[in-house]
Formats: C-alpha cells, sequence, structure tokens
C-alpha cells in the first residue's frame, strides 16, 4: 500500500509528532549552546590573529578545550549578590537576557522538509504564521536583562549602563524592525518558512538569471544594511557596546555581577548573535536553500553572518552616544522609511 | 487541555495582577505587570487572534513597560512604606465588586456560541489574521485608523515642544 506522504501532526500520529517535536529541540538547543561555547573560541582566534597573536594555544590542542576551561572557572567562582540589590530582579536579569535569544530560534526552519515513513516532518521547530513579529517581540523581550541588570545591582556604573541600553536597543530595534517589513511586502506572508519558500528558484523569476537565487540580499540590499547594522547595535556588539565601554562604565550593567550570572551575559550576547544570524540568513539569503543539504547551508550562512561579526569587532572603534543616537534617529530611521515607501511603489508597480 | 490551561494562565495573571499592587519595590511591580501583559498575549493566542498576540508583547510588554521601567531608574523611586489611604482601599473594594457584578452579568448573559459574524475560527485559520486585520483596518475602519494617526502626530509634536523649549 503506498500513501502520498502528509505533513504530521498531533492529530495524525501523536507519538511520532512529541517525539519529533522533542528531538527537534533538542537538537536545535544543542547545536546552539554548542556554536555558543566555541563561538569564544572562534572569536579570540580570529580576533588574536587579526591583531597578529596566537589567541588561546594552551588548554588542549590550539587551545581548543577554552571554552570549557572559562566555563569551569566561571562556575567555580564565588557567586556575590551585592547587600543593597534588588535581589529578585538581580537574579532574574541574566536569565531574562538568554531566555528571548534561546525561543527565538524556535521559529527559524533551519532545513527543508524531512520524510519518514509516511509523514514529512518539517526542519523547524514550529511554523507561526506570525514569525517574524515573534521574533521582534522576542528582540523587545531582551531588553529586560539589561534594564534589570543596570536598575537591580544598585550600582552608578550599572545604572549608566542600563540607561544607555535601554536608549540604544529601543531605537534600534525600530530600525531593524522597519527594514524587515519591506522584506514581508515582498514575500506576502509573516512565516518564516514562507519568505524562505519566496526566495527559492532564480532572481525574479527570470529564467536567465538562474545562476542568481531569488534572495532579498539582491532585491532588498538597503533593507539588508539596514537590518544587520540595526541587530548589531541591538545585540551590543561592537562598534556598538556602549553599555558595557570598559574605559567609561568599567563594565557597564554587569559590573556587579559575578561566577555563574557574569558567564550567562556572555553566553547571552553569543546566544543572541547566533538568533540575529540566523534571522538575517532567513530572511535575507534564502534559509536553507542553496547547494548542500538545507541544515548544511544554513549552518554555513550563520556562520559566515558570526564571521563577518567578529571581523567588525576587530575592525572599528566604538561610536560615542552622540553618534549613536544621530545614526539611530536621523540616518537608519529614515532611510528604512523611505524603503518602505519605495517598495511599496515597486510592489504596486510590478504588479 | 484547552479549558486547563486557560484557568491557568489566568491564575497567574491574576495573582501577578494582584502583585502589581502588592509589591513595595517598584522595579517588582512592573515586572509583575509584564508578566500579566505575557499572559494576555497567551489568551490571544487562545483566542486564534495570533498577531494581536504578538503586538501585545511588541508594544506592551517590549516597549510601554521598558519606558515605564526607565522612567523608575531615571526618577530612582525606592520601596514605598505601607499607604495610609484606608478610604481609597475601602473606594476600591467597592469599585471592584461592582465591576465583578457588571462582568459576572456579562458572562451569564451571552456564550461563545451566540457570537454571529462572518469571520469565525475557520476563516482566520484559512486566511491568516494578519491579513483579515489589516484588509479591515484599510477599508472599513480607515478613518478611526486615520484619526488615531493624527492623535499620535499631536502627542509627538507635544512631546517634542515641551521638551524644547527653544526649537
Amino acid at each position: 500500500m503506498v500513501m502520498t506522504p502528509e505533513v504530521l501532526t498531533l492529530s495524525n500520529n501523536p507519538i511520532l509528532f512529541t517525539v519529533a517535536m522533542l528531538a527537534k529541540i533538542l537538537v536545535a538547543f544543542a547545536v546552539t549552546m554548542l556554536i555558543v561555547a566555541y563561538a569564544t573560541w572562534v572569536e579570540r582566534k580570529v580576533i588574536g590573529r587579526m591583531q597578529t597573536r596566537m589567541g588561546p594555544t594552551m588548554t588542549g590542542p590550539k587551545g581548543l578545550l577554552q571554552p570549557i576551561a572559562d566555563g569551569l572557572k566561571l562556575f567555580f567562582k564565588e557567586d556575590i549578590i551585592p547587600a543593597e540589590a534588588s535581589k529578585f530582579a538581580f537574579i532574574l536579569a541574566p536569565m531574562m537576557l538568554l531566555g528571548p535569544a534561546l525561543i527565538s530560534i524556535a521559529v527559524i526552519p533551519f532545513g527543508g522538509d524531512l520524510t519518514i515513513g509516511n509523514y514529512i516532518i518539517p526542519l523547524q521547530i514550529t511554523d507561526l504564521n506570525v514569525g517574524v513579529l515573534y521574533i521582534l517581540a522576542m528582540a523587545g523581550l531582551g531588553v529586560y536583562g539589561i534594564v534589570l541588570a543596570g536598575v537591580a545591582s544598585n550600582s552608578k556604573y550599572s545604572l549608566l549602563g542600563g540607561i544607555r541600553s535601554t536608549a540604544q536597543m529601543v531605537s534600534y530595534e525600530l530600525a531593524a524592525g522597519l527594514s524587515i517589513i519591506a522584506v514581508f511586502m515582498l514575500s506576502e506572508t509573516l512565516s518564516m518558512r514562507g519568505i524562505v519558500a519566496a526566495q527559492q528558484g532564480p532572481l525574479w523569476g527570470f529564467e536567465a538569471l538562474s545562476l542568481i537565487p531569488n534572495w532579498y540580499i539582491f532585491t532588498q540590499p538597503l533593507a539588508f544594511g539596514l537590518f544587520v547594522v540595526g541587530s548589531m547595535a541591538e545585540i551590543n556588539r561592537t562598534p556598538f557596546d556602549l553599555p558595557e565601554a570598559e574605559t567609561e562604565l568599567v563594565s557597564g550593567f554587569c559590573t556587579e555581577y559575578s561566577s555563574m550570572k557574569y558567564a550567562l551575559f556572555f553566553m547571552a550576547e553569543y546566544a543572541n548573535m547566533i538568533t540575529v544570524s540566523a534571522i538575517a540568513a532567513t530572511l535575507f539569503l534564502g534559509g536553507w536553500g542553496g547547494v548542500f543539504w538545507g541544515p548544511v547551508n544554513f549552518l554555513l550562512k550563520v556562520f559566515g553572518f558570526m564571521f563577518f561579526f567578529i571581523w567588525i569587532r576587530a575592525t572599528f572603534p566604538r561610536v560615542r552616544y552622540d553618534q549613536l543616537m544621530f545614526i539611530g534617529w536621523k540616518v537608519m530611521l529614515p532611510l528604512s522609511l523611505a524603503n518602505i515607501v519605495l517598495t511599496a511603489i515597486a510592489v504596486l508597480l510590478w504588479q | 487541555m484547552e479549558a486547563m490551561l486557560f484557568y491557568l494562565v489566568a491564575l497567574v495573571s491574576v495573582i501577578s495582577a494582584f502583585f502589581v499592587t502588592k509589591c513595595r519595590n517598584p522595579i517588582n511591580s512592573a515586572l509583575c505587570l509584564v508578566t500579566t501583559f505575557l499572559c494576555l498575549a497567551v489568551f490571544y493566542v487562545m483566542l486564534q487572534a495570533p498577531f494581536m498576540a504578538a503586538i501585545q508583547i511588541m508594544v506592551y510588554a517590549g516597549a510601554i513597560m521598558v519606558l515605564i521601567i526607565f522612567v523608575i531608574m531615571l526618577l530612582n523611586i525606592g520601596s514605598v512604606g505601607k499607604s495610609r489611604y484606608t478610604h481609597g482601599v475601602a473606594g476600591a473594594i467597592v469599585l471592584s465588586f461592582l465591576s465583578f457584578i457588571v462582568a459576572a452579568k456579562f458572562i451569564a448573559g451571552g456564550t461563545v456560541s451566540k457570537a454571529v459574524g462572518d469571520i469565525s475560527a475557520e476563516v482566520v485559520q484559512s486566511y491568516g489574521h494578519t491579513e483579515l486585520i489589516g484588509k479591515a483596518m484599510f477599508t472599513e475602519f480607515l478613518l478611526p485608523f486615520e484619526i488615531a494617526s493624527i492623535l499620535l502626530l499631536v502627542a509627538i509634536v507635544g512631546a517634542v515642544i515641551l521638551s524644547k523649549r527653544k526649537v
């Protein structure tokens, strides 16, 4: 008996569905955490090479055990909560920063369909029909981590870091969010899977351009630039890492933190970097589409973006606060609004 | 299953709403309010309105509450002592009792099955909630939408004038 495969749902095979779901969540989480650990190693190595140093070499072959050593060191350090700190918020803050970064991964498709027996399993934890909005909402929740760390620490450096960060994240979230709007005006869907599907095939549907994929980076180069810069500011990467500018603010919002809570802030930074890279790869670089097997393509694109972020960190000096606000409100916001208007006109003319 | 989830989320939202008023530390109150907003977002999902849920988190939890915490942070409001406004408490009890009666009357008066209209759960499933809202907002409800945007524009201009004496 030959049956046409159908999409696995909770109703047609509850047991297999639960198993597949748990497996997908576990794999996505494990891979993310592994990349988080080794992103620190890659970052130190790459920046070291760019500054003609060696980077970590002593722990394991080529310093490969360095992330584990760092983790163990931080784990066994004394955990201090300042006496005047607001305890509940102080403990909650690092979790509030890491949580949203990890749950954004849930809507990102990391591969095509997998057919097992009679069922099609989409390689994505869940396909929300408001996927893009979900990601923007989670990015908005990420601000709480830093704000709470700033307020709860009861220290002036933390507070200043928190204030800077809130202003920065709120302003750049706007620009990054508005730049995405131009993308889903073209894809006509908010689902991440739909956006990837819209980017398959040759550019603009012309067979003559079959060598160039229909990725939105070619159709929306301005939106792509705005999104990358905006999200770089949103996740506090250099050159926008003012909230933790060492020379001015000791280490900003994480000044009072120690031990594992401090480590959580760093994990959150890299987890955010992975999430942003994954979103950029999905929205602008065709997600899992490409020459190799879906997940491999996707990981390659994510790694490419992460290398780009590390490269930027080794290249650019930190911007000043007034420059930051100027770029955010007077350059990026008008540009993304203009991009939306232009895209709207183009879409209307095309129809 | 869904009813159980509803009662669980409702319980959490009521308890966190209670703690919004109960907490001495304004930061903890604000966090409890965020929890309430998240619970409301879950309700929107259960009502098959995922767009509203995402907007609820994005606007209320993501933007407005961050601004409130920002203000608390800048004004450096410490813990407040026990309030002595007993007549205020009495008034609140009376008011909440009255609104409970009104709510109970509404709940007793209507059921979900009586709801009529073109847009059913199946339509939302097939057509997409975002598309429905967008279409309604830019055709049927264009005038309220434009009025709201003019109102917001006035608010922005007002804020600029208040904060900048010399323009």
